[in-house]
């Protein structure tokens, strides 16, 4: 059961977005979410809003699939809104025994709850349309300028694309020792939380002495296949810019300038 | 292609708190000698220094004593060392701990890519390594989705990819299922075969010794044996001293004989039992 898992939650199908250059959705992932803090009138977030919208017409993920991820972050959006809602101070317009709102609070409220929504959909939508492989080779080639102040920019991506070729691996290996456990008579269904964090002793010591081991196999099997770190390596794939993501980048660029002309210029008749 | 002599390796123990106590000569006094698109088996029960032998051949431990040379290169030469791991290209035990990429083909390209080979010479390496093994129509896969056989044989591919003289095997096929150890066997029967590569093939299962050119049978850090599998197998009473078996068809005619039946010692498949048999009905 736990072959099928997949990290960020990758939505497998082709369109213009799955095929963007990662780098390029990365980018604009970061450029959007501060686009979201850029603007802070609603017509702003209007404008955030409808770009978001056309980005998942593009993308060909289902609507449904992407509300789904959004329950995760349900209670956070509530408990952000509602101490926004009653802890702004301001003009008062309805009061209840000791809680009180206020029409600042009310807006913030508001403009927070659009702000974390859109954010959360924004970079969900990059990792449905990346892969993980993707994602490390992407954050590799956009961290490069950092190896002058010796970062070892090559050996983190290796680490994190290592790690996640090995989660399906060690969670299958979880299900077997679990099973093991349970077999010599282990309790892991008990409900209580003392109970239960104890019997998680019996599951993670041989979890991670099989990992410690692993780790080491793998280290001397990527030492005999002539890894020796970053230096005169090649890639198989490597990332190549195309026209549609120049494109894409130009279209980034004209609607983060649009996000601060709508910052700066204030109309009158919006809030 | 592959000369030892007078190899010596000592591990250091070390007590509790980590201070060197002692040591354990892993491998005692070993010299031999592959030559070029030889197909090598050697035999051992576990602790024999059978595993410790394979990684001196790829450089990944060195001498404590004596020399190996890979190539003409000398193990002890640090600045050989990427040559040698290129010349002599090493399959481990568990497929899993071995394959690094999360697709089976960007995994075979591993080694190339570390070698600085041309992005268009890599996919085409990565195509034909897959292709021998018989795993192209698998390249797109994760390999968590692939059977252990399957597995090993992408490890393969993975070390063919970087056009290596020699393959050492360390035991390739002790996690597998029977059907899984046959096509990994074929793959590098096919290897030594087809493409001359010198295989050297680490196992305790005595059916693939039965396919080598030559066989070194291994037992506490020495070379207890050695011959033609014909030869070391016919030594039915001398193997059962080393802890180890004979194929079971071998051992069959070897009672046989015993019981003063007229069958030639050294039987290595049904067929030649079958023909024995035959023979002694007439």
């Amino acid at each position: 059961m736990f072959k099928d898992i997949t990290l960020g939650q990758y939505y497998q199908t082709d369109s213009l977005l799955h095929r963007l250059d990662p780098r390029v959705k990365i980018v604009g992932t970061l450029v959007y979410i501060i686009s979201l803090f850029v603007v802070n009138s609603f017509i702003g977030y209007l404008v955030c809003a409808l770009f978001l919208i056309a980005m998942i017409a593009l993308s060909n993920v289902p609507v449904g699939y992407i509300v789904r991820g959004m329950r995760a972050i349900l209670i956070l959006l509530l408990i952000t809104m509602s101490f926004n809602l009653f802890l702004t101070p301001g003009e008062e317009i309805f009061r209840f025994a000791f809680l009180r709102i206020t029409r600042e609070g009310l807006s913030f409220a508001v403009k927070m709850a659009i702000r974390l929504s859109l954010l959360v959909i924004g970079s969900s939508l990059m990792t449905l349309t990346t892969t993980p492989n993707q994602l490390t080779d992407a954050i590799e080639s956009l961290l490069n300028p950092l190896k002058r102040v010796r970062v070892p920019v090559h050996e983190i991506a290796m680490m994190m694309s290592i790690a996640l070729r090995f989660i399906p691996i060690l969670m299958e290996e979880t299900d077997k020792i679990m099973k093991a456990q349970i077999a010599r008579g282990a309790d892991f269904e008990s409900r209580n939380l003392i109970k239960k964090i104890k019997s998680l002793v019996p599951l993670l010591v041989p979890l991670f002495i099989s990992a410690f081991r692993r780790a080491n196999d793998l280290a001397m099997a990527m030492e005999a296949r002539c890894y020796r770190g970053g230096i005169g390596r090649t890639k198989m794939k490597p990332l190549v810019y195309h026209g549609r993501d120049h494109g894409a980048y130009f279209l980034l660029l004209a609607y983060f300038a649009l996000c601060i002309v709508l910052r700066l210029v204030r109309l009158p008749f919006l809030v | 292609m592959i000369k030892i002599s007078k190899l010596i390796h000592d591990y250091i123990q070390r007590d509790e708190e980590g201070n060197p106590s002692g040591t354990i000569r892993a491998i005692n006094d070993v010299s031999l000698d592959v030559r070029p698109g030889q197909f090598i088996a050697i035999l051992g029960h576990n602790g024999s220094g059978k595993s410790t032998l394979a990684k001196h051949l790829n450089a990944l431990l060195f001498p404590t004593e004596g020399t190996v040379r890979v190539d003409g290169l000398d193990t002890k030469d640090e600045s050989l060392i990427w040559d040698i791991r290129q010349t002599a290209g090493m399959v481990f035990q568990n497929p899993d701990n071995q394959i690094i990429g999360q697709v089976v083909e960007e995994d075979v390209g591993f080694g190339p890519e570390n070698m600085g080979v041309p992005t268009e010479k890599i996919w085409q390496r990565v195509e034909e390594s897959l292709k021998t093994v018989g795993m192209y129509k698998y390249r797109k896969k994760s390999p968590n989705r692939l059977s252990g056989g399957q597995k090993q044989r992408v490890s393969i591919a993975g070390v063919i990819a970087m056009h290596p003289k020699c393959i050492v095997m360390d035991e390739p096929t002790a996690m597998l299922d029977p059907s899984g150890r046959a096509d990994v066997i074929k793959a590098a029967i096919k290897l030594n075969r087809e493409d001359g590569i010198t295989i050297i093939l680490i196992t305790h299962y005595m059916e693939e010794a039965i396919q080598a050119d030559h066989v070194f049978v291994m037992d506490d850090g020495r070379i207890a044996m050695q011959g033609s599998p014909r030869e070391v197998f016919s030594r039915v009473e001398e193997m059962k001293e080393l802890h180890l078996d004979v194929p079971q068809v071998t051992l069959l005619g070897h009672l046989l004989r015993k019981e003063g039946l007229d069958i030639p010692e050294g039987i290595l498949t049904r067929e030649e039992l079958a023909r024995a048999l035959v023979r002694l009905k007439k």
